[in-house]
């Protein structure tokens, strides 16, 4: 294997052959560089996407502050090279190495990638690959590093099942400290063995995965098979083995550990300059085809001193010039009040920039941006997601027209010129109709701003494909067929396009295809994903790389028919391929709400009133251990009384787990 | 007040480009909570220029940039302090107040010098005889991004130095940097049949012209 040296000397020649080579070779300040020999565990984090968008990514920075605050392990970083510097590496047989000690990939213990989105998958294995670790699991041994993989993505974990040794489910703070600890065991035992043995004996890499499997939250799929009915859906999926479990169950941290503040600041620009505080996780408005909204439930709020402490450590630690607070749904924040006010009279006058993401459409809203910015520069960005209310009943993100209109014309009367909508298209039962509204609502919204502003008036509609996910209340829908979106594309093009003072984006119809096949696949998607791969695609997400051919051709070679994974609604029955792993949200509940959306019924905060989502039941005891303020679903005493006293919630089926839930507050 | 800063840029920075290191320079005056002067206007600039842009790939050791403060602060210990705030990579030197009426330090750079190792083994009498070859010539004709242009004015002065150890060679030279009239090292490589990838190259001076009004 390389030396860091070697592979320095090799990028020296090859560095100013690239765009940006400030990629490729760290020295970030805020980049932490153990001494290599004084730590007994070494891993890698990659997001495999570019630098430009990794360095930024909240999940990676927390895993990389939890564990180089371990003295026994350290933790650097490394990025999908972009296509130039990649035909360069190989090339010149430059392994991809880690930033910080410029080592090798493969010469460390455990690599953890990120998964956020489904667009990463053929850059996972073409990470690998260019380390020089084999891609599939079942083709490493011991001298290699143990792979492992989380996110949001991992919530159907199956299309990757056979590259990643273990997958993490939910959230990683405390898991990964759990993972290095039996790696840490493992080895030891192994070095124990190694003194009296002759034989160069290595860690048994089958049973530090079994012990792995141990690990709540911690799936290992070789230990899992999966039997197909002739229609071609999962008949079951079950162990193989006797110690592991039947179900995993996704992590959860009680309460929010400290932000990390010392941010990787780096030395070339970069998508997302700025820090990033979550001053909250989860949320409780339950739009149903939100994955995140479902899957990083309860909700859980972090102070606003500790948010205020965090940001001023964070920006004196970079010098960044954005403040993000981030969290799904800024409104819902307790004390938002409270925290714009006091970031507003913090940081007021020194030329930073705040951003608050996903505000609620009112005008509260404005009041709160008004708080943060000594300007109007930049836009305010609503997201209705539908134009019609019907539309919005079935998706459950429930706004009367007038509040869109009423908040959007208050938005330009304090100043801003530019309003930013997000939409989707391709909801459940959308007709042509509902994305007509879509540009009606547009012209109306820019009208109303041009009877109070004039010609300045301007708006920016986004428009993306609506994907269904797994573990959401939309994981049973068809998507529209190719043809369906295309035709509402074109009807908003026709209908937008006349007014110069209205930008339309819309998503590329074929990324969506490729998210949707992934999203809701089953293993047998794995063999797609490789030979796609093989075949060239790689960076899916961006246009340079992904090779939509490819993938059709990769479909063809196996058998299997994209149609299935994305236009088949599923039957009420159906196992699905990820049966096994659960956010704690029960699949019940989600049938409900699903037949819900049906109806076009609405189901209100969940702050306000619980439905029984299965969170508190899965989490009791986590919940009693930490009493307060910190989460936010709603103390629930008396359950069954209360579910049976609210309208909406009388239409549960009979079977209600009232038993299960804890009586909280006791 | 009008601070001028002296320093090197030498490791993984080398990569860093003339924007981002503005960047850079600004986000360290904010962690050393400097009281850094803005532009007015609707994109507010912070008031940092630098005497001369160091391309990309070059280590230099006489980086000169000069930063504008909305007041006047201690001279003393502040190079400490924001030394405490740079990435590795980046050194200071020096760090002095200038006259506010000074003129604009890119209009007083007058040339740079280079030091060019070479990183693969060469014909250092070979070298030699190119090197007067190129100074001895009248004029260089060369076109860089389709413009046709002299080199050989440029070029104040070029030597080769044979490394005592026997191990490679360097080269040095002085090249005009006024505004208009810019030699570019690997130009000069490139005459001389070098290739860039084989060199490793550091600005070793900057002069700047004394006259300060």
């Amino acid at each position: 294997m390389l030396t860091p040296e070697q592979i320095e000397r090799k990028l020296d020649r090859i560095l100013l052959k690239v765009q940006k080579p400030g990629r490729y070779v760290g020295g970030e300040l805020n980049s932490i560089q153990k001494d290599w020999d004084s730590v007994q565990t070494r891993v890698a984090l990659v997001f495999p996407d570019i630098y430009d968008i990794g360095v930024s990514n909240m999940g990676l920075k927390i895993l990389y502050d939890q564990i180089n605050q371990r003295e026994d392990a350290l933790a650097e970083r490394a990025y999908a090279p972009w296509l130039d510097m990649e035909d360069l590496m190989r090339q010149h047989g430059i392994p991809l190495y880690a930033l910080e000690s410029k080592r090798p990939l493969a010469c460390f213990d455990l690599i953890g990638f990120t998964l956020p989105y489904e667009t990463l998958y053929t850059n996972t294995l073409n990470v690998l690959d260019l380390a020089g670790i084999p891609v599939r699991s079942a083709e490493r041994d011991e001298r290699h590093p143990i792979i492992i993989a989380g996110g949001h993505a991992c919530m159907n974990p199956e299309p990757m099942h056979a590259f990643i040794d273990a997958f993490v489910i939910g959230e990683g703070e405390e898991v990964i400290h759990e993972i290095i600890d039996t790696i840490q065991n493992a080895k030891r035992q192994t070095s124990k063995v190694n003194l009296n043995d002759v034989q160069p004996l290595t860690f048994d890499r089958e049973a530090l995965l079994r012990e792995l499997a141990q690990i709540p939250g911690v799936y290992v799929p070789r230990f899992y098979e999966a039997s197909y009915l002739d229609d071609g859906t999962v008949a079951r999926i079950e162990p193989t083995v006797a110690d592991v479990p039947k179900i995993i169950t996704k992590r959860i941290v009680a309460k929010l550990p400290p932000p990390p503040t010392k941010f990787i600041v780096p030395n070339v620009d970069i998508v997302h300059n700025r820090v990033s505080v979550e001053i909250m996780r989860g949320c409780t408005r339950g739009c149903r085809f939100c994955h995140a909204g479902m899957i990083t439930r309860p909700v859980r709020e972090r102070s606003v001193d500790e948010i205020l402490q965090a940001a001023e450590e964070a920006l004196k630690s970079t010098g960044f010039e954005e403040l993000a607070l981030l969290s799904l749904s800024s409104s819902d924040y307790t004390h938002v009040l409270e925290l714009v006010t006091k970031v507003g009279e913090k940081f007021g006058g020194t030329h930073l920039k705040v951003s608050l993401p996903s505000l609620r459409i009112e005008s509260v809203s404005i009041d709160l941006m008004e708080r943060l910015k000594d300007r109007r520069s930049g836009g305010f960005t609503l997201a209705p997601e539908a134009a019609t209310e019907r539309m919005r009943r079935i998706i459950n993100k429930f706004i009367p027209d007038e509040d869109i209109i009423n908040t959007t014309r208050e938005i330009y009367r304090r100043g801003w010129t530019t309003i930013k909508l997000y939409f989707m298209i391709g909801h459940p039962s959308e007709t042509l109709e509902d994305v007509k509204a879509i540009a009606d609502l547009c012209k109306r919204v820019l009208a109303e701003g041009r009877k109070v502003i004039g010609w300045k008036a301007k708006l920016h509609a986004g428009v993306s494909t609506f994907v269904p996910k797994s573990q959401t209340p939309f994981q049973w829908v068809s998507c529209d067929t190719p043809e369906q979106i295309k035709a509402k594309q074109e009807l908003l093009k026709r209908e937008l396009y006349r007014d110069k003072n209205i930008k339309l984006s819309l998503t590329d119809a074929e990324d969506s295809f490729l998210e949707a096949w992934l999203s809701r696949g089953d293993r047998r998607m794995a063999e797609v994903v490789y030979s796609a791969w093989k075949k060239g695609s790689k960076f899916d997400a961006w246009k340079e790389g992904k090779k939509y051919d490819a993938w059709m051709e990769a479909f063809a070679e196996h058998g299997l028919d994209p149609l299935f994974y994305t236009h088949r609604q599923r039957r009420t029955d159906e196992v699905f391929p990820w049966e096994h792993i659960t956010a704690a949200v029960r699949k019940n509940f989600l049938f409900q709400d699903f037949r819900m959306s049906l109806e076009g019924e609405i189901r209100v905060d969940c702050r306000l009133n619980c439905y029984a989502c299965g969170i508190l039941p899965t989490f009791a005891g986590l919940r009693r251990e930490n009493p307060g303020e910190g989460w936010k679903c709603p103390d629930v005493k008396s359950p069954s009384l209360k579910v049976i006293s609210n309208s909406v919630i009388s239409k549960q089926p009979a079977q209600s787990d009232a038993e299960e839930l804890p009586v909280v507050g006791d | 007040m009008r601070i001028q800063i002296t320093f090197s840029k030498q490791g993984a920075l080398r990569y860093t480009g003339h924007l981002d290191l503005h960047k850079l320079w600004e986000r360290a005056a904010r962690r050393a909570e400097l009281p850094l002067a803005y532009s007015h206007g609707f994109h507010p600039q912070p008031k940092i220029s630098m005497a001369a842009a160091l391309p990309l790939g070059f280590a230099s050791r006489c980086e000169v940039l000069d930063m504008k403060l909305e007041r006047d602060i201690p001279l003393e210990g502040l190079r400490d302090t924001l030394q405490g705030t740079l990435p590795p990579g980046i050194q200071i030197l020096a760090i002095e107040q200038v006259d506010d009426r000074a003129p604009a330090l890119q209009t007083r750079v007058v040339s740079a010098e280079y030091e060019v190792t070479l990183t693969e083994p060469v014909d250092g009498s070979e070298l030699k005889r190119r090197i007067d070859a190129v100074m001895n010539a009248e004029s260089i004709l060369r076109s860089r991004r389709g413009k046709e242009y002299d080199l050989r004015p440029l070029i104040e002065s070029l030597t080769s130095v044979s490394s005592p150890e026997g191990r490679g060679e360097k080269i040095i030279m002085k090249l005009s940097a006024k505004e208009g009239a810019t030699g570019r090292p690997e130009e000069v490589l490139d005459v001389l049949g070098i290739a860039f990838e084989e060199t490793r190259i550091e600005r070793t001076r900057l002069n700047l012209s004394t006259n300060l009004h």
